[in-house]
């Protein structure tokens, strides 16, 4: 469902633009790395939704925050370390790996190996089965087969 | 009075269902006809009652009859006829009597096409369908009454959120439903085969076609939900990985290997115990997708039904269902032996690649939604997991899967030889892999995303065509026979192209997408790519039951008009909601995508351009994948399997 777009315009309508042309930098390949960096950067009002998508008000004042940052000749690494500083990490879409965020990122290689290693073993297994149990049938299945044979 | 009606339809539903519960699955244990039979009179009459109810429902949407609580709180009388109807289910409480009428209509169609089931299994397959109709009456009837009248009726009610008044997002939930719902079939089916410790190929293919009917509906029902999120949410975003999102996904990944691994149940008797683990999986994460939706747990705000009572009630359900189909599914599985051998080189072993992949892709998008809460929980940070994770951590696999694909889908049964099923490929292979040269060396200084999207949707496309190919044997009228084809491999064939089509466009619209914001000035020509739009007039209007700002863009390519675009702003005074209707003009390459804005100061208005080449391509491919998976149910092969069912069971030999 995508009912949190509900939502998330009930929070957002004020406005119907995110990127309003008087935020952009003139300088394009500032403003490319500005967008870029937006789209990580969770609106905090908003759910699940960046900074770059949003039309917040909070949202904009980040894209704003954040273009200055850019403008006064942060790298990306700072400009983003000054948000995480005053919003906490919860404004970060990507996870860092720090802590036991680890975990969140290894969980799928991880699982990959396991459930990789789990099925070579099995398909192992069924290559080296010599004896085909094809004669398994239940009693009321060899009375029915017997039944036709004597026919 | 008619709501009154429905209401006691509804209660009586439930009682059959109990008695549907209960009694076949005695009937099935002590072995008693009678008993068994019940479930199926008891099932039509269940599906009768619900769907009574749930048309007692609408009906007083189509009325507006404001003396109920439920239609004040989401219709509104100046609302266009279609959406008072599709009302009906875009609110919690008649969502789920949606639900519920799909569950017992499942129930009842088991009961309809079941008639070469053999007895028993049938029994325990209706009376496990009953238990879950069970559940979710008892949850409407005490949590979420749809039927609650008001004392003093209002004049006009509240009105439908404006969003979900367009016919994309109307049919998108009762085809999801459609899905999640058809799960349950599968979901039924295994229990009845534990509770009867006996799975075989005959199992396999009963359990197909409901699973493959699920998938349709859940590829239409996400496909539908995102092409709305498209065009009506004023950005062009497709998919989010939103929690809500990913609840429907992860059931249709895990119908997706579901259907895969029931055919080697079918074919080869192999991988029983994990298809029987896989079908209640994928009811599981259903269950799991709608506790989300209604409970309100991972998402703080929630416009449908954040109500702690109701989320403690399926969070019951789900436990129950799943904790105990595992209970018993531990109890059992030792006793599922597998028959078939085959060489580590085989078409199996494709298929078993396929579950690996797409359980893991599954497990991935799993712990990125619940990440935020267990990391709050247990290491007490409040963090985010958001798309860049998603897309990171889930690309590499939908990569694999489409590298392994065309090779997987070649391999012969039993034993192969690698080298053997590459040959016919080679020429795909090369043809995509220049392909997606072509376009690396034609785009300057951008991701490597597009050629990989071109080379993974050639390959998958191509490797498709090769197999359908090389069906039709080596010599003679190899057209004609083409034709003959059994459907199932005309669905397979379209199912996996439209995988590849769909990957292609996701790669090439992420990779190649043109975005322009400006203030436009009245009659101000400005240029997006190789395009010139002009704002020629901003009007007000008046809608059914909205206000309407509109502007009109003239979209020229090579100096001549090839469309003119009304992109709207609307205003839903009852519902003080306001909605963007961008305009896109589709063409079949790219889609033009224009959003109005706020005025300016001065002369202008704020307007957002994008080009998004291969858009349409999205939704294409995802038609193709269910067509593909309506052609494969509407092969021979089931039709003339449930005739020969039909002898088997009435003891009279096949010959």
């Amino acid at each position: 469902m995508m009912l949190r777009l509900v939502v998330v315009l009930l929070f957002c309508a004020s406005a119907v633009f995110a990127v309003r042309p008087d935020e952009v930098l003139d300088d394009p390949a500032l403003e490319a790395r500005a967008r870029e960096l937006s789209k990580e950067l969770r609106c905090l009002v908003c759910r699940n939704e960046s900074i770059d998508e949003s039309n917040a008000d909070l949202a904009r004042d980040l894209r704003l925050l954040l273009r200055e940052r850019l403008v006064a000749g942060d790298s990306d690494e700072a400009a983003i370390a000054f948000i995480v500083d005053r919003y906490g990490e919860y404004v970060l879409l990507r996870p860092t790996t720090g802590g036991s965020n680890w975990l969140l990122w290894a969980a799928g290689p991880m699982m990959l190996l396991l459930a990789g290693g789990i099925g070579l073993r099995y398909l192992r297994k069924r290559a080296d089965a010599t004896n085909p149990q094809e004669d398994s049938l239940t009693e009321e299945e060899q009375e029915r087969l017997r039944r036709i044979l004597d026919e | 009075m008619i709501t009154e009606l429905g209401h006691f339809a509804l209660i009586l539903s439930f009682m059959v269902a109990i008695v549907q519960m209960v009694v076949p699955l005695v009937g099935a244990h002590k072995r008693w006809p009678g008993w068994m039979a019940l479930a199926d009179p008891a099932a039509t009459v269940q599906f009768i009652l619900t769907a009574f109810s749930f048309g007692a429902l609408t009906w007083a949407f189509v009325t507006s009859d404001f003396s109920l609580k439920l239609v004040v709180e989401n219709s509104h009388s100046a609302k266009p006829m279609l959406y008072k109807i599709t009302g009906t289910w875009g609110n919690h409480e008649g969502s789920m009597l949606l639900w519920v009428l799909i569950v017992t209509l499942f129930g009842a169609m088991a009961s309809w096409f079941g008639g070469g089931l053999p007895p028993t299994l049938k029994a325990r397959v209706l009376g496990v369908q009953a238990a879950i109709a069970v559940a979710f009456f008892a949850f409407i009837l005490f949590t979420s009454n749809p039927f609650l009248r008001l004392a003093v009726p209002p004049f006009d009610g509240q009105d439908l959120n404006p969003l979900l008044q367009d016919p994309g997002l109307a049919f998108h939930p009762p085809f999801l439903y459609l899905g999640y719902v058809g799960l349950s079939m599968a979901f039924s089916f295994a229990v009845a085969a534990l509770i009867e410790g006996r799975v075989d190929a005959a199992w396999g293919r009963w359990v197909r076609p409901w699973t493959l009917a699920a998938w349709i509906f859940l590829t239409i029902g996400i496909s539908l939900g995102s092409w709305w999120a498209y065009y009506e949410l004023g950005w062009g975003g497709f998919w989010f990985w939103d929690p809500v999102e990913n609840a429907s996904f992860m059931p249709w990944l895990l119908a997706t290997a579901l259907l895969h691994s029931a055919i080697v149940v079918e074919k080869r008797e192999s991988l029983k115990s994990w298809t029987i683990l896989l079908a209640i999986l994928a009811f599981g994460f259903s269950l799991i997708g709608t506790f989300i939706v209604r409970s309100g747990l991972l998402t703080s705000v929630h416009a449908f039904a954040n109500d702690p009572e109701r989320g403690a009630f399926i969070l019951m359900i789900l436990v129950i269902f799943t904790g105990g189909a595992l209970t018993l599914f531990a109890m059992r599985a030792g006793a599922l032996e597998a028959k078939g051998v085959f060489g580590i080189v085989s078409r199996e072993s494709a298929l078993v690649a396929n579950n690996v992949v797409l359980a893991v892709a599954c497990f991935v998008v799993f712990i990125g939604t619940m990440w935020p809460m267990v990391a709050e929980m247990f290491f007490d940070r409040k963090l985010s997991v958001g798309p860049p994770f998603f897309n990171l951590a889930f690309t590499p696999f939908m990569v694999l899967l489409g590298i392994i694909l065309p090779v997987g889908a070649m391999l012969p049964w039993k034993r192969g030889r690698l080298a053997r099923a590459m040959r016919p490929l080679r020429g795909a292979f090369i043809l995509a892999l220049a392909l997606a040269t072509l376009v690396w060396a034609m785009q300057t200084g951008r991701s490597a995303l597009g050629p990989v999207g071109v080379f993974l949707g050639c390959w998958m496309v191509f490797g498709a065509l090769v197999d359908l190919w090389s069906r039709t044997g080596r010599k003679g009228d190899r057209l004609g026979r083409l034709g003959r084809l059994p459907r199932a491999d005309w669905g397979k064939a379209f199912a996996h192209a439209g995988l590849g089509v769909t990957m292609f466009a996701i790669a090439g619209l992420t990779a190649w997408e043109e975005e322009d914001i400006r203030v436009a000035t009245i009659g101000q020509p400005f240029k997006v790519g190789a395009f010139t739009l002009t704002l020629q007039d901003v009007v007000q209007d008046t809608g059914p039951n909205y206000l309407s700002t509109t502007g009109i863009v003239s979209l020229q390519r090579n100096d001549r008009v090839i469309a003119e675009l009304q992109p709207e702003k609307r205003q839903y005074p009852v519902a003080r909601m306001p909605t963007t209707e961008a305009a896109i003009d589709y063409r079949f390459l790219r889609d033009v995508y224009v959003v109005l804005g706020d005025p300016q100061e001065g002369e202008g208005w704020i307007m957002r351009t994008y080009i998004k080449p291969f858009a349409n391509w999205i939704w294409g491919g995802c038609l193709l994948m269910a067509l593909g998976g309506a052609l494969s149910l509407s092969d021979r092969r089931f039709r003339v399997a449930a005739g020969a069912r039909r002898i088997a069971a009435n003891e009279v030999p096949a010959e």
